[in-house]
């Protein structure tokens, strides 16, 4: 277990992100193969697929398509130059929007990340201060409260809650803006700015996070209950520690490396749920582009966020890695 | 099974649920005959408000269609595609989960690297990437959920068969001949079947909720009434008519929450019954 100085330590945790890095790169060739075994698999011409069933697919600008892509070429040499395309940053064209979907999501991008990223925090900060509590106060009325709330949240459709606080927060009681990203029309900058987006951040960003809320709640407090009648935790009652420094150092510490676990497990599902949110409120990321190019059967600019919010999920799960090792006291006692 | 029921009995959360999942069903079941005419037709003027009309408790929506019988036709749809996504769902990950927790090695990491893969990718953009591509069926809608809900089915079974495969019956089962078919169908995966069942309860609720997201987004059956397109529908009306985001939004929280109610009373239930078995 002594594995002798923080350089070792360095060493090991490098290792382990390299590691997951290469793990990352595959996951994401695996998932570009995925999306062009999908273009084929659809029903019709791929050409077609890829102009998308717009109108303006007419024979002629079919046919170059075919030889643009190489649609007449056998499928290995397709999928390679689909890949190579794809590994530059090359995500095909999108002839509904007459842009490259590379662009189109690059400007949406800064956005949904905001979103998701204040989304996850949120999650996670009150999801695990409510789960602590609720362990700590375990039985008593605070306990059935936030457990029921937990249970309320987790059933309650994304979308759903979305509008509802849409309509509560901003149409009734006209507190917070229920559309958009800022001001239209108000030429906000600097701190004015900041501030402005950060108001129209609250509703969705909070409205994602609570589905994840309930979850972490639920874990957090499990995990704690499960931890405070280990033999550690009973040696350290034994030594005569306060019980808040128990609670804080010795159970919430091991207590949290499931929820951590968990937390990258959902990363996907909050990038997922992004559609949901910023279909909502109009909120204009790459899931409300999802959305439109949904009615539209822009598959290239579907296909293309879908690739990139899988590569943001790995991104997520790979902070999530580095923040167990951060957390984990058995990499600590080593230092 | 006595002791089964007094033990879930125990949980008054579960039989709360139980009690809002029958009176769904009743819903689902009773839909045809309470409201035979199609859900989609046009009955009375369109916002007609709820509480003002008998015979339309509920009121109307924009297109002047009774929402309670939309409501009572949704039950079908969501507890449909809850039931049969989750059934495929299992169909694909209980032999998944069971072959590469009963050979071990290149099996199983062949298959739970597969399985990983599915679990990393964001589930529900993957099932709007299949939707948008094959057409919105119900088969389909079905299909899609199934294929981003069952790695979590896999990884249970698989950690479930891992305990059990070295233990004495399977060995003698192993000893008497039997293939290994056999002892993965009659010895291993009967004893395995306790936390899949809950975890299936579970995963009934999620489908639910990610059919009613589809159709949310336009992504479902356009044939069949379902409440995550009827509140996708009122969506624009949210400001002047917002009862009809509010009320299939309703019924779609408490069927989940029964079904999420009724997954930790078989939680309770089962899991003693398999502690004592294993001891």
């Amino acid at each position: 277990m002594s594995l002798g100085g923080n350089e070792t330590r360095g060493a090991i945790v490098l290792g382990f992100i390299a590691a997951r890095l290469v793990k990352a790169v595959f996951i994401l060739l695996a998932i570009l193969v995925l999306n062009f075994v999908l273009i084929h698999a659809a029903p019709g011409d791929p050409a077609a697929v890829m102009a998308g069933e717009a109108g303006a697919a007419d024979e002629k600008f079919l046919q170059d398509l075919r030889e643009r892509f190489g649609l007449d070429q056998p499928f290995a040499v397709q999928l390679w130059t689909y890949m190579k395309g794809a590994i530059q940053l090359d995500l095909g064209y999108s002839y509904r929007q007459q842009m490259p979907v590379a662009e189109l999501i690059w400007d949406r991008l800064p956005a949904t990340l905001l979103l998701t990223s204040t989304a996850f925090v949120i999650s996670i900060v009150f999801g695990v201060l409510a789960g602590v509590l609720a362990a700590q106060a375990q039985g008593t009325w605070w306990d059935t409260l936030i457990s029921s709330l937990a249970l309320l949240f987790y059933a309650t459709p994304l979308f759903w809650v979305a509008l509802m606080a849409s309509l509560l927060f901003s149409v009734v009681l006209g507190w917070l803006p229920g559309f958009g990203y800022q001001t239209i029309g108000a030429n906000y900058t600097g701190i004015e700015r900041m501030l402005d987006i950060g108001k129209h951040l609250i509703l969705p960003a909070t409205t994602l996070g609570l589905f994840f809320t309930a979850i972490y709640m639920r874990m957090t407090r499990a995990s704690m209950l499960e931890v405070s009648r280990l033999d550690f935790v009973k040696t350290a009652r034994a030594k005569g520690l306060r019980n808040s420094v128990i609670q804080r150092r010795h159970v919430l510490r091991n207590a949290l490396l499931p929820v951590i676990t968990l937390a990258g497990l959902q990363a996907g599902q909050i990038v997922g749920g992004a559609v949901l949110t910023e279909t909502v409120f109009a909120w204009p990321g790459i899931g409300r582009l999802m959305f439109e190019a949904i009615s539209q059967r822009d598959y290239n600019v579907i296909l293309g966020v879908f690739f990139i919010s899988a590569a943001m999920v790995l991104l997520f799960n790979l902070i999530t890695d580095i923040l167990y090792g951060i957390v984990d006291p058995r990499i600590r006692l080593t230092k | 099974m006595t002791g089964f029921w007094s033990r879930f009995r125990q949980n008054r959360g579960a039989v709360i649920g139980l009690v809002i999942l029958a009176l769904v069903i009743l819903c689902a079941v009773s839909a045809p005959f309470l409201f035979p005419q199609s859900p989609w037709s046009m009955v009375q003027r369109p916002f007609l408000p709820p509480f003002e009309m008998e015979g339309l408790p509920l009121g109307t929506d924009a297109l002047g269609r009774d929402v309670l019988s939309g409501l009572f036709h949704g039950a079908r749809v969501s507890l449909l595609v809850g039931l049969v996504s989750t059934v495929v769902a299992l169909a694909i990950g209980i032999p998944i989960g069971a072959l590469a927790g009963y050979y071990g090695g290149m099996v199983d990491d062949a298959l739970m690297r597969f399985t990983e893969f599915f679990q990393t990718i964001p589930s529900f953009a993957l099932a709007i990437v299949l939707l948008a591509i094959f057409q919105p069926t119900l088969g389909y809608v079905i299909l899609a959920i199934a294929i981003v809900s069952w790695p979590p089915v896999a990884r249970l079974v698989r950690g479930e068969v891992l305990s059990l495969r070295n233990r004495e019956f399977v060995e003698a089962a192993t000893l008497s001949g039997q293939s290994n078919l056999r002892i993965i169908l009659r010895q291993v995966l009967p004893n395995a079947l306790p936390p899949i069942i809950v975890l299936a309860s579970l995963m009934v609720a999620t489908a639910i909720l990610l059919e009613s997201s589809l159709s949310f987004l336009g992504l479902g059956d356009p044939n069949v009434m379902s409440w995550g397109y009827m509140i996708g529908a009122a969506r624009t009306v949210l400001r002047t008519a917002w009862w009809l985001s509010f009320i299939p939004g309703i019924a779609i929280l408490l069927t989940v929450l029964a079904l999420n109610l009724i997954g930790e009373g078989l939680n309770d239930a089962l899991n003693p019954r398999l502690r004592r078995r294993t001891t």
